[in-house]
């Protein structure tokens, strides 16, 4: 199987009080190893809903879900745990790096959390090419936008996931800190053939991908 | 580094952390004082017991071996054991607290000489007036008084008349007919306890079950041995007791502490959590993290409340010089340590299940 992600028939429903709704309401989605694709539309589509489940921190409700050959539906709390640990890289839109902790520890706790021994052999290629290698003794408070969200992308290829899922990394960013973010990101897809899944709304970081899907009202319709 | 994580972020709140630590610690030193303070006044009692010279120690029959009353045994009794077989000396002791907890000792001068084997003075010599006080060299050094200074105890001015060696029946020796004059217990004379020497020492409890029997209902009888035996925390149910309470109390106050400042950090830290649990923290991992926390609080709340303990030492020789006596001891350490992780780790546990059922997208999304 060359998906890496592998949907079918993806369902998921919020009980809010006595009324359930319907977030995801059957999409399918294949992506395969090494693409870059991008996942707009507007609030309420049900792109956040898709990021979760795909990231494991949230169950779906139906349909088929495969991550690296791994299906998502038959795994408990604590397997999905440890599918994040291995598998799954996060960048979040407000970089969500530990305040307490400097640049280089917040991408070694990542590291420890999933057991790895070490960084991978490249990582301070990969440091370098972030352009955050003499940043990484100072905490986030100390960084700019832009440097923290280069950090979380660190933080989230130390582990060298199957799947980098980015969630509006570029959301709090001027243009120039978005565009480098998004060509490192890029750039990152191209040389390291990294699987990268970004949800935006913005259509021009999502020309940075290689394909786009756009989800309407909790399905994917093109 | 989940170590460094954890001491960042008591760094990072450092002042709350130092305060938490803090009350830990004024927990450490109650506990630590209350128990150096016990063991002290049972050491020392037990000592000047010891070094009276006395073989048995008459008592009123109350049920307890321990009593801080005075003037309970009329005179009299002193005759009747003074005529009992292999019973070669009776004297009787008035005591009498004065100020904060110093006991004056009020006993025919003569009497304790022949019973304590000589008394050794550093100063001075045996009562001659009836206002003379002896002191001990500890009162002397701590209460700075000379032979020739005068003392106001009871409402009444003594003089200084010798400073004899600690450690034989009491601190403050004066004559009895003068103190039993000032405290009331002239008419008839009435004295707190006999103290008896024997002719033959391994008749000793031949003689105690002699005068049990003789004078059951008024006087209990106990050799100086079983007496200094019982000065231990354990013989005394009510001070164990105490001590228990103190215990649970200091258990809890720290459980609340460490709960407050535990519950405080873990919701000002969800977006952390979060971003822990999206990492792959494992809800166990998110509760180590915080049950260290607590641990580190507590041992340096134990650092502290061991230290305070020898701040508190210092405080009450200075503020009540040669009345109570607190001792260090360093075997209540571990114990202290271990009451304070109890109740750190009880109080960290409900804000730590709390954080290890937080729901990651929630916790991401907290603003």
């Amino acid at each position: 199987m060359n998906n890496i992600i592998s949907v079918r028939g993806l369902r998921k429903t919020f009980h809010v009080g006595e009324v359930d709704v319907q977030a995801l309401r059957g999409v399918d989605l294949q992506v395969a190893r090494g693409e870059f694709l991008s996942v707009v539309g507007p609030s309420g589509s049900g792109k956040s809903t898709l990021f979760h489940i795909l990231g494991g921190l949230a169950p779906p409700t139906d349909g088929e879900i495969f991550i690296d050959g791994v299906n998502l539906r038959t795994l408990t709390e604590s397997q999905r745990t440890e599918l994040r640990q291995k598998k799954i890289g996060f960048v979040f839109q407000k970089y969500n790096l530990l305040p307490t902790l400097t640049a280089k520890d917040n991408i070694s706790i990542a590291q420890s959390l999933s057991h790895s021994p070490a960084p991978p052999a490249h990582f301070d290629e990969m440091l370098a090419l972030l352009g955050i290698s003499k940043r990484l003794d100072h905490k986030p408070s100390a960084l700019s936008g832009g440097e923290q969200q280069r950090v979380a992308i660190a933080r989230a290829l130390v582990n060298q996931p199957a799947i980098l899922l980015a969630d509006e990394p570029t959301g709090n960013l001027d243009t120039e800190n978005s565009n480098a973010v998004l060509s490192i990101l890029q750039d990152l897809n191209r040389r390291t053939g990294q699987t990268i899944l970004m949800i935006t709304h913005n259509p021009e970081a999502a020309a940075f991908a290689d394909r786009t899907v756009t989800m309407r009202d909790g399905r994917v319709i093109s | 580094m989940i170590n460094k994580l954890v001491l960042e972020n008591l760094k990072h709140r450092w002042v709350r952390t130092l305060l938490s630590a803090l009350v830990v610690g004024v927990q450490v030193m109650l506990l630590l004082t209350l128990v150096g303070l016990s063991r002290g006044l049972l050491q020392t009692s037990a000592e000047r017991a010891k070094g009276s010279g006395a073989d048995i120690f008459l008592k009123p029959d109350t049920g307890g071996t321990i009593s801080f009353s005075s003037g309970q045994v009329d005179s009299k009794f002193v005759d009747f054991v003074r005529k009992q077989p292999h019973v070669a000396q009776a004297m009787g002791v008035l005591s009498q607290i004065s100020g904060v907890i110093t006991s004056i000792n009020g006993v025919d001068i003569n009497q304790l000489n022949r019973m304590s084997g000589g008394m050794h003075y550093l100063a001075g010599g045996p009562l001659k007036q009836l206002d003379d006080l002896i002191v001990d060299d500890y009162y002397q050094r701590e209460n700075h008084v000379h032979v020739g200074s005068i003392v106001k105890l009871l409402n009444h001015n003594w003089t200084v008349c010798g400073v004899m060696q600690s450690g034989v029946l009491g601190r403050l020796i004066v004559s009895l007919d003068t103190l039993q004059r000032l405290t009331g217990n002239s008419n008839p004379p009435r004295i707190s306890e006999i103290l008896v020497k024997v002719d033959n020492p391994s008749l000793t409890n031949e003689v105690v079950n002699n005068l049990n029997h003789l004078l059951a209902g008024n006087l209990k009888a106990i050799s100086t041995a079983d007496f200094v035996s019982q000065f231990s925390v354990s013989s005394i149910p009510q001070l164990k007791a105490f001590i228990d309470v103190i215990t649970v109390i200091t258990v809890f106050v720290e459980l609340l502490v460490v709960f407050l400042t535990m519950y405080t950090a873990v919701v000002e830290r969800t977006r952390e959590i979060g971003i822990l649990k999206a990492l792959g923290a494992k809800p166990i991992t998110i509760l180590d993290i915080l049950a260290r926390e607590a641990i580190i609080l507590a041992i340096i709340g134990c650092v502290i409340g061991i230290a305070l303990s020898f701040g508190v030492q210092a405080l009450i020789v200075n503020l009540a010089p040669a009345s109570l006596t607190v001792i260090t001891v360093p075997g209540w350490w571990p114990k202290a340590a271990g009451i304070a992780l109890v109740g750190a780790l009880i109080g960290a546990s409900y804000p730590g299940m709390k954080a290890a059922r937080q729901d990651a997208i929630e916790a991401l999304s907290y603003e």
